[in-house]
């Protein structure tokens, strides 16, 4: 499920100041993670590639811009599908299963799609 | 939140909004200040309450500013929501939020929408592989979380957080694999015209100059005039295909650069949902290759009542959003008559100023730093549309079917309409679409923004 990690925890210089580490499960496995830090961040710091898998290919994603833009960080928090990891901040024990292909995707106004079918 | 009705309604805590807020409560006015992170600062100062002297001093003087800002606004009185994702503003200045699952609203006499700016679209090859972020989303690793690449990143594209994010680097004491710069001497050439104004802005100019030098002093390989940017996928460990390298050409000849992160920037682009979900008049902005809201000089739409202020209403950087906070603040305080018209008059000269001061780099920025057309609109094969997974030449498809603009293409091809809602398609798009048919990217238009801005489940909507 892991592999090396992209990124690291750079050391800091006052051993203190370190964020605690926090033990989560991400897709059933038991996983440490530091604390303190987006769920993106700590995924992407403890090996965590793929965060999910596309709904039309199930090409493989991971945060693209940590700021809530680009939405490719979307995993289920407990229980919770499609939430924008780099946007909710990691909690011990949390449970936390990469997102593969289309879950309850946010809520849109029937009149979109008609209306854009007409406008240009 | 226990009331319903403020005098203002501020949304974004970068520096815009911080100093917005923090002035208009010293006018005396109720101010809201929502925002989605969890503490003040923007992306800009993120999480610059929470950082130390050894993160404080790998990022640099710039950001260490932000304190000042965010402790001014602390002592101003101002209320401050934070995890507040605003899902909607109305015309009629009604702001509806979500924060920690559960949806509120108020009414508000006037609203500054402090959005900031997104990072351009960087449409190439590849860029969709697990791996590849923006120069933006590294810094904020840095910035938030203390995190780095832990194999030496390749750089890639052209523009001053490029270059700052390789210079911060260098002091975390990061190695980086190679800096891949798009720009070429004939952006060199154009940017001269502009160049006397630039040096008007020296110490900005001269800041950009050292960032560059202190990667060439440090070692980083830097390739300059790069194109044909290709990333190439292989699996990792865990069977995950993600980046593995960076392939690209300089003057013909074929270059290559392993590494597992690539980070991409040509840019960033004012954030228009809200003033395009409000039916603003927007105009294209030529140098800027973006669209902006059209405002007057305080900032204020042509939609009564509503603001815009920093980078959200035309790209011109942390300082000239500061002072663009100060100025509709005061433009604000003066139409509810906290102060009057000559003390608004008066008190705006010097943040006007500072803001003349500010953009008086950006010609030159925006003309040695313009994304290159192929960055921009890319070839056939790549993906534009990364939520929906729409290529470039499936657009250019449905723009031969006689499909005029984005709204369009994304009935027939749905691009645009996946989670993001266009933000990291929309410019692309528009300018694929522009480029098929032969005509200006104002013709073209822009998707048609709508309401909720961020996702909201039909349950959280259900409990407003």
């Amino acid at each position: 499920m892991t592999s090396k990690p992209l990124f690291r925890v750079l050391a800091p210089r006052a051993p203190a100041v370190a964020d605690a580490t926090v033990q989560i499960w991400f897709n059933d496995q038991p996983l440490a993670v530091p604390g303190g830090r987006s769920v993106a961040a700590a995924l992407l710091a403890a090996g965590v590639q793929r965060f999910r898998a596309t709904p039309v290919t199930g090409a493989a994603r991971a945060p693209y811009c940590m700021m809530g833009a680009c939405f490719e960080c979307l995993v289920e928090i407990d229980g919770v599908p499609s939430r924008q990891s780099c946007m909710v901040t990691v909690q011990d024990g949390m449970r936390i299963h990469s997102q593969e292909g289309a879950r309850d995707l946010p809520f849109e106004p029937s009149h979109v799609s008609e209306e854009n079918a007409h406008g240009r | 939140m226990a009331a319903d009705q403020v005098d203002v309604a501020v949304i974004g805590a970068g520096p815009a909004g911080l100093a917005c807020a923090t002035r208009l409560a010293q006018a005396g006015l109720s101010v809201v200040l929502l925002d989605e992170q969890e503490a003040v600062g923007g992306q800009i100062y993120r999480a610059i309450e929470r950082s130390d002297a050894q993160r404080r001093e790998i990022l640099g003087p710039d950001y260490a500013a932000g304190a000042a800002l965010a402790a001014e606004f602390a002592r101003s009185g101002a209320a401050y929501v934070p995890n507040a994702s605003v899902w909607q503003v109305t015309r009629e200045r009604s702001v509806h939020y979500l924060k920690e699952g559960s949806v509120g609203s108020f009414e508000a006499k006037r609203v500054v929408l402090a959005t900031g700016a997104l990072e351009r679209p960087f449409p190439i090859p590849g860029w969709t592989l697990p791996g590849v972020l923006t120069a933006g989303a590294a810094q904020i690793l840095l910035k938030s979380a203390g995190e780095v690449p832990t194999e030496p990143p390749v750089l890639v594209g052209c523009g001053p957080l490029l270059y700052l994010l390789g210079w911060q680097y260098v002091r975390a004491g990061v190695p980086i694999r190679a800096l891949i710069d798009t720009t070429r001497n004939e952006d060199r050439w154009r940017a001269k015209r502009h160049l006397v104004s630039a040096l008007r802005a020296w110490p900005d100019l001269r800041k950009g100059l050292q960032l560059i030098r202190t990667l060439r002093e440090a070692g980083v390989p830097i390739h300059e005039a790069a194109d044909d940017l290709r990333i190439e996928g292989a699996p990792g460990e865990d069977g995950t295909e993600r980046a593995h390298a960076l392939s690209f050409s300089v003057r013909g000849v074929p270059q290559r650069v392993e590494a597992n992160v690539i980070l991409l920037h040509q840019g960033v682009v004012p954030n228009t949902q809200f003033t395009w979900s409000l039916r603003a008049s927007h105009r294209w902005d030529d140098a800027q290759l973006c669209f902006t809201p059209q405002t007057d000089a305080w900032g204020e739409l042509d939609v009564s009542g509503i603001f815009v202020s920093g980078d959200g209403s035309g790209i011109a950087g942390a300082q000239a959003a500061r002072a663009q906070g100060e100025v509709t603040a005061l433009a604000i305080a003066a139409q509810l008559g906290a102060i009057d018209q000559p003390t608004r008059d008066r008190d705006a000269t010097a943040p006007l100023r500072k803001l003349a001061e500010a953009r008086r780099i950006r010609p030159f920025l925006d003309s040695l730093y313009r994304p290159r057309d192929e960055n921009r609109v890319p070839q056939d094969d790549v993906l534009v549309c990364r939520c929906e997974e729409v290529s470039a030449g499936e657009v250019r498809r449905i723009v031969a079917l006689g499909c005029e603009g984005p709204n369009q293409a994304k009935s027939f091809g749905r691009c645009g309409m996946g989670p993001c809602q266009g933000r990291m398609c929309g410019l692309t798009v528009t300018e694929v679409i522009a480029d098929a048919r032969k005509v200006p990217p104002a013709t073209v238009g822009y998707y048609r923004i709508r309401p909720p801005i961020k996702p909201l489940t039909l349950g959280e909507l259900a409990g407003e």
